[in-house]
């Protein structure tokens, strides 16, 4: 009949108006300020510079070879070396400043990092009331702890960890077995043959 | 000057006729219409602001969001954000525009509507204009906010707000004709178009119960019509088309901005508290309680309750149907509304003249034949609609 449709339509929202009292997960709205929605780990927003050791300053991964610098499609990264009192490089940035003006989060920076001290951060509440120095974030702010990072993103992050650690073990067996070579000719040279016990001993040495 | 406590009522009028005898006697008749105008533009902006901001809040929880809840506690304060906000905001008049017919027409809108809300009874010798030809009054009264809706659209030089003002025309005077025709089947059988008569003549109680006018199969068939037509007239949704946000922007208030706009959306507000309250009065008891055992709670009291109720209705029937189209709400109008209004005061007549008979269950007949004289044309006229496509989905011959 004509007319039931319109009937069903009221319960219809009646329900909802009071299932939303009575259900409040039915009420779908994020208030903003107060609640926050759970980024996806994936999310990214601008990129931030990872520190160890509880040293923002010395902990720095960053040691200045500026390929993201070159890498990168906007040009919103300036790095500055720092020297040492002899005016010689050391590998360190001096000044790291990344303009979020520019910025497009695109992580090439982050990909064609070969010391994984540039990462995708993923703050959003970014606004300054000035366009241009307050959206320059500088060394100081840029710098965030590995902890954050894990914080952020613990699946990438751990396999970060696992890398490094892999490349230092590498570099540790390195340089012992680097060291066994310095150490083997020193001791075989009084003897009075000196061929060949150094090499099997490079060969150890795991890639 | 002592005040005889009667009942609430009986103290409000003689509050209000101490506050015009201290003045010198020249002056009092206008006093005493300031103070009456001055109460029922307080109460109605006062129930305007509450209105807005219970319809946001109530749209949002039947859409499954919380509603405004920012300003204030609980965004209690929001109508007052409101009215700031459209009042800083700039005030536009189109370069074309008829600068003195769009000025006007915000104030023809709602001008009419306040004074249709003077006439309302609110409690037995509570109506600022209590007129024996107050029903009349109310629609030659009403009828002019047609005419301010029209000045909007034709001043504002735009052909949204032309095609809108010429909706709102078409629209409400269609529908005016169920609705006077409607509200005649009780002025029938009260014989009387005095608004506080006729809430007056349906406080009476039978075993408890009110002798209100829904409760007749006239009244029931006649409250439907008027309602819808109501809905209509105060330009609702499903009924908003001269407003039509999706198709003609804003209708005839497109080229409104800021306090005017603000004043527009008043008047409608005002219109549907004068028609809301029209129903209350004509069908639904007035001021008068739904129970005996009630009748200790003030009149006015149950009159601001009952008008809530329909506000409520209003609100809930918005955020439940979408609009209709044009060709549909007038089919709607003159092949359903107008047939069924003028079969109900055949009802009416017939309720009125078999009201002798007095044979057991005499009352349940003449409730059954009745209600049997609306029911069953409905149900044809619905039936031969729906074979002939009337409403219901449109089918486009050309474009498919």
């Amino acid at each position: 009949m004509l007319g039931s449709g319109i009937i069903k339509g009221l319960l219809e929202t009646a329900r909802n108006f009071f299932g939303s009292f009575r259900q409040p997960e039915r009420l779908v709205t994020i208030e903003y300020p107060e609640q926050q929605r759970t980024v996806p780990e994936n999310n990214r927003s601008f990129p931030f510079l990872v520190f160890d050791r509880n040293d923002p300053v010395k902990g720095l991964r960053c040691v200045s070879c500026k390929i993201c610098e070159k890498e990168c499609p906007p040009q919103c990264i300036y790095i500055e070396t720092e020297k040492d009192s002899r005016g010689k490089p050391i590998k360190h940035p001096k000044v790291f400043d990344i303009d979020i003006s520019v910025c497009m989060s695109c992580q090439i920076c982050v990909e064609v990092c070969p010391f994984d001290s540039i990462k995708m951060d993923q703050t959003y509440e970014l606004s300054q009331f000035s366009r241009y120095d307050a959206l320059i974030l500088h060394k100081i702010d840029l710098a965030k702890s590995n902890e954050y990072y894990h914080q952020i993103k613990p699946t990438e992050a751990g396999l970060v960890d696992e890398q490094l650690a892999a490349e230092r073990e590498a570099q540790i067996a390195k340089a012992k077995a680097a060291a066994a070579i310095k150490v083997a000719p020193a001791t075989a040279s009084p003897t009075p043959k000196p061929p060949s016990p150094a090499p099997p001993a490079k060969t150890e040495v795991p890639a | 000057m002592i005040l005889l406590y009667s009942s609430p009522e009986a103290l409000l009028i003689q509050l209000k006729s101490w506050t015009v005898s201290l003045a010198p006697a020249a002056w009092q008749p206008v006093l005493s219409s300031a103070i009456s105008a001055l109460v029922i533009l307080l109460l109605f902006a006062g129930i305007f602001a509450l209105t807005t901001l219970v319809e946001r809040k109530g749209l949002g929880r039947i859409q499954n969001r919380p509603g405004p809840n920012r300003v204030g506690p609980c965004g209690l304060f929001q109508p007052i954000a409101d009215g700031v906000k459209s009042l800083i905001k700039e005030d536009i008049v189109p370069a074309a525009a008829d600068r003195a017919v769009h000025f006007l027409a915000p104030l023809v809108v709602l001008a009419p509507a306040a004074l249709a809300l003077a006439l309302i009874p609110l409690g037995p010798g509570l109506a600022a204009v209590d007129m024996d030809a107050g029903l009349l009054c109310f629609f030659a009264v009403g009828t002019a906010s047609e005419l301010g809706a029209f000045m909007a659209g034709w001043a504002s030089h735009n052909k949204y707000t032309i095609l809108g003002a010429m909706r709102a025309i078409a629209q409400m005077i269609s529908f005016e004709l169920p609705l006077v025709l409607s509200t005649l089947t009780v002025v029938m059988l009260s014989g009387t178009l005095s608004l506080s008569s006729i809430a007056q003549q349906q406080g009476s109680y039978w075993f408890g119960l009110p002798a209100w006018n829904v409760f007749t199969p006239w009244g029931l068939a006649g409250f439907i019509i008027f309602l819808i037509a109501a809905t209509a007239e105060s330009n609702r949704s499903p009924f908003d088309l001269p407003e039509g946000e999706s198709e003609l922007i804003g209708g005839f208030m497109t080229e409104y901005s800021g306090f005017k706009y603000a004043v527009f959306f008043m008047g409608e507000y005002f219109g549907m508290f004068a028609i809301s309250g029209l129903t209350i009065t004509l069908f639904l008891g007035g001021w008068n309680a739904p129970f005996s055992f009630l009748v200790w709670i003030p009149s006015f009291i149950w009159f601001l309750i009952k008008l809530g109720l329909m506000l409520a209705w209003f609100i809930w029937v918005r955020g439940t149907l979408p609009r209709v189209r044009v060709d549909q709400l007038m089919n709607f109008c003159w092949k359903m509304l107008l047939p069924l209004s003028l079969l109900n005061i055949l009802a009416a007549i017939f309720w009125h003249f078999t009201a002798s008979w007095q044979f057991p269950g005499a009352w349940g007949l003449r409730w059954a034949i009745g209600f049997g004289m609306i029911a069953l044309p409905f149900i044809g006229i619905s039936q031969s609609g729906a074979r002939q496509k009337k409403w219901g989905p449109r089918i486009y011959r050309y474009a498919d």
